[in-house]
């Protein structure tokens, strides 16, 4: 402590001082004359003036002309915030040929003449404030931006329809894309859908047709059945290994005759119809499916050899399944990285008391989706799982799992308001004598045409609506019991239902969790994806290069989803549009000399740009995921790390400076 | 009437930004602090606070983001616990840890900004002046009151 040092101040360096008056906004407490007068006498100040407009351009011209005249290597502008004009004396600066890492501003406006009346007592602030930034100047180092260049062609993860979008924007912005989808086809949760709210479009008939585009887009590579093993390197220069998971049938030779999956004695459960119907080991997840081209599910499958079963190799005309093929990696290199890994439904298993896991008749909106829809394990005529009688009694429970802080999730999952409207809706669309049930807490009905939406399924479509929650579902006889509450009536009710649909949360992607720790991007509390700042940064992760599409992000519908996708990818194209990145230069490199090489600061650093070079012995910065924060500087036991032109001796010497008049 | 000396400093994201509207609001407060902004309050090491107390800061500031808003995802956290360190540090060294405040002041939060800057600085200077050369001298520290 006592030996904080002052000594490393270049004593021959000449700073000038330009004093702003800001017409009287500065010099109507503030004695401008006086502060400029004093600092002309303090040691290492070469020149001291005042003007009344330091912004304008003859007060540019005079700080250009006298930083060449006075061959002055540092200038203090004392004047508005640096928010406002710190840039425009940069600039300046440059064309002076003074280095802009040279410039200070002495902040003598809003945090002085406009919050003092006291003359005298703001005046001598100033001076304070001044005297500081000097101290900072003298020690100031000419700094040059951190270039690096730019590997033009993105990664996008996911094939949901965020991910569709954002690699159809980005290939059109004229960029190269690889999307990669873990599942053998494109389309995400929408593909399952039956009819979208509040306009009731057919999912499939508008999402088919961006599956098709986005296969056939020349500049995207799309890589159905292969997953991101891992991402090394930073923005603009990722390394990606990816794997591809074997399929057994080569697509190129597959004419999707069908043959295989007639002879296939392996029967599972259809994950497309959420286990509602059943598929055989080797599949077409559905009929539109892209790419077009059966899979062989190998975990299914009796076993990938003709001694074993081998029938569909011994059916396919065409020779398309090969049994041995193996999982292979490969790497590619990309610029940027889009997420849109999407969402899962939080399971029905942790709501016990509503019986989803127990009775085949408690189901979840998306096997509802599949029940409505005209491609569904029913044909779009809703029957209910057990028996596949047509229900004609539907309770519609709505917040399950969400807006519950004390057992289950704390957050609204925005859609289920939405969606369980249009269930009601496209319910009695199709069972007219049927009766609609919705237990609520609250109806969020935000969004365009939305309201009237909601409206019409209370009025035209006659749903019942009662506000509260559900205590318990059973079953008695054929039929089940839904115990709930009337919070408006102040009673306990008691519906029978035939079918009862649960809408349950939305929750982070399981599938993707170790995805997203390799990937190192930050997650909120929920584990969904956190975005740089939540009003202003909202499509990009605050990982610098990587970029947020859809409902890994957060609860959200088609529109916001695609919204989103398409502001990824703009975000993308800002990226790409450069011939190289210019990173701050303000990080906080390591003296070598000095690390003891004890790791403290790698674990301060929320950007993972520190890493320990096992042969030296000292921790090594990667200067372009720096942000320099300074977290890790305050935290270095030996004070190898240190902030450029915000050192310790930088901090001390202001600190002495700023408390003497 | 004693005015105290009040070194302060401000993470340029939130509380420096709050002091800037404090300025565009025009909210007046008393001019007992210098500001010296940093990028993240977690910049600040204790080894800092220190110093502005031995170079005659009668009170120490440390303004940042709420937690959950720090521009660098959790600086402020790194600073809420070398806060602390630094509270009981004071105590050990017969410095009344009152003399050194830690808020949350967010970029929209001018007027919390300028009170807190009124109250801190009639709380200093309630405490009295710091003499912390005297202090040093006598080997004993602040009395209670």
């Amino acid at each position: 402590m006592s030996a904080a040092p002052k000594g490393k101040a270049k004593k021959d360096k000449r700073v000038g001082i330009f004093v702003c008056h800001c017409g009287v906004n500065i010099a109507g407490v503030v004695d401008v004359e006086k502060v400029a007068q004093k600092m002309a006498d303090y040691p290492g100040v070469s020149f001291s003036t005042n003007y009344v407009y330091m912004c304008s351009d003859p007060g540019q011209q005079m700080i250009i002309d006298t930083i060449k005249e006075k061959k002055l290597d540092s200038i203090i502008v004392a004047a508005c915030s640096p928010t406002l004009h710190e840039k425009t004396f940069m600039e300046a600066a440059k064309l002076a040929g003074l280095n802009p890492y040279q410039i200070e501003i002495a902040n003598i406006r809003e945090q002085d003449s406009w919050v003092h009346h006291d003359k005298e007592r703001a005046t001598k602030k100033a001076l304070r404030v001044v005297k500081g930034h000097v101290e900072k100047a003298l020690q100031n180092e000419s700094l040059e931006p951190i270039k690096v260049d730019v590997k033009k062609r993105a990664l996008v993860i996911g094939g949901g329809i965020s991910g569709l979008q954002a690699a159809l924007d980005i290939a059109e912005h004229g960029y190269e894309v690889i999307l990669v989808e873990k599942n053998p086809s494109i389309g995400g949760k929408m593909i399952q859908l039956s009819e979208t709210f509040p306009t009731l479009d057919c999912s499939q008939c508008i999402l088919t047709p961006k599956m098709v585009e986005v296969q056939r887009h020349p500049r995207i590579r799309l890589l159905t059945y292969h997953e991101v093993d891992a991402v090394s390197g930073f923005v603009g220069n990722f390394k990606v290994r990816i794997k591809k998971k074997p399929r057994y049938v080569d697509p190129d030779l597959c004419n999707l005759c069908g043959e295989c999956e007639k002879v296939c004695p392996q029967i599972v459960p259809d994950e497309f119809n959420m286990g509602l119907s059943f598929r055989k080991a080797i599949y077409m997840p559905f009929p539109q499916a892209v790419p077009g081209t059966y899979t062989l599910d190998a975990e299914h499958c009796l076993g990938l050899s003709p001694v074993r079963c081998g029938k569909c190799k011994d059916v396919c005309d065409r020779k398309a399944i090969d049994y041995d093929m193996n999982e292979t990696f490969f790497e590619e290199e990309v610029g940027a990285i889009v997420i849109a890994t999407g969402y899962d439904l939080y399971s029905m298993q942790a709501l016990g008391e509503y019986g989803g896991e127990k009775y085949d008749d408690v189901i979840n909106g998306l096997e509802f989706e599949r029940i409505l829809s005209a491609s569904g394990p029913t044909g779009g005529v809703v029957r209910r799982p057990s028996d596949g009688k047509i229900p004609k009694s539907v309770v519609f429970v709505q917040c399950c799992g969400s807006r519950d802080t004390e057992h289950h999730l704390p957050y609204c999952s925005k859609i289920c308001c939405m969606y369980t409207a249009k269930h009601a809706m496209l319910y009695k669309h199709r069972v007219p004598d049927g009766q609609a049930t919705v237990f609520y807490i609250d109806v969020r009905t935000g969004g365009k045409a939305f309201d009237e939406f909601y409206q019409r399924t209370i009025e035209e479509e006659k749903t019942l609506y009662i506000r509260g929650k559900v205590s318990k579902i059973f079953k008695e006889g054929e039929k089940l019991v839904v115990w709930g509450v009337d919070t408006l009536a102040g009673k306990k009710v008691e519906v029978e239902a035939d079918l009862v649909v649960l809408a349950m949360a939305m929750v982070k992607a399981d599938g993707v969790q170790d995805l997203l720790k390799k990937l190192k991007v930050a997650t909120d509390t929920h584990g969904f994806l956190a975005e740089a700042h939540p009003k202003l940064r909202p499509v990009e992760s605050l990982n610098a290069g990587f970029y947020l599409a859809g409902a890994a992000h957060g609860p959200k519908d088609i529109p916001e989803a695609v919204a989103q996708a398409s502001a990824a990818a703009a975000k993308v194209g800002d990226l790409f549009a450069q011939e190289e990145l210019l990173h701050e230069p303000t990080i906080v490199p390591v003296d070598d000399e000095k690390c003891s090489g004890c790791g403290i600061c790698i674990t301060m650093c929320p950007y993972g740009a520190r890493s320990l070079d096992r042969e030296r012995g000292v921790v090594v910065v990667n200067e372009i995921l720096c942000e320099g924060c300074g977290a890790c500087a305050a935290a270095c036991p030996s004070g190898a790390a240190q902030q450029r032109n915000q050192t310790d001796d930088q901090i001390f010497a202001m600190v002495s400076a700023m408390l003497k008049d | 009437m004693f005015e105290p000396q009040i070194m302060s400093f401000l993470c340029k994201w939130c509380t420096s930004a709050a002091a800037d509207l404090a300025g565009t609001s025009r909210l007046q407060y008393s001019p007992n602090m210098v500001n010296l902004r940093v990028m993240c309050s977690s910049r600040i090491n204790p080894q800092h606070i220190l110093y502005a107390f031995r170079e005659g800061a009668d009170g120490v500031f440390i303004g940042g983001c709420h937690p959950g808003d720090c521009h660098y995802v959790e600086g402020n956290y790194k600073t809420l616990r070398r806060f602390f360190l630094v509270k009981r540090m004071l105590e050990d060294l017969g410095i009344d840890p009152r003399r050194l405040r830690l808020e949350w002041i967010s970029a929209a939060e001018g007027k919390k900004y300028a009170e807190t800057m009124n109250e801190f600085t009639e709380q200093i200077r309630n405490l009295g002046p710091l003499h912390l050369k005297e202090l040093a001298l006598s080997g004993e520290g602040e009395k209670d009151e």
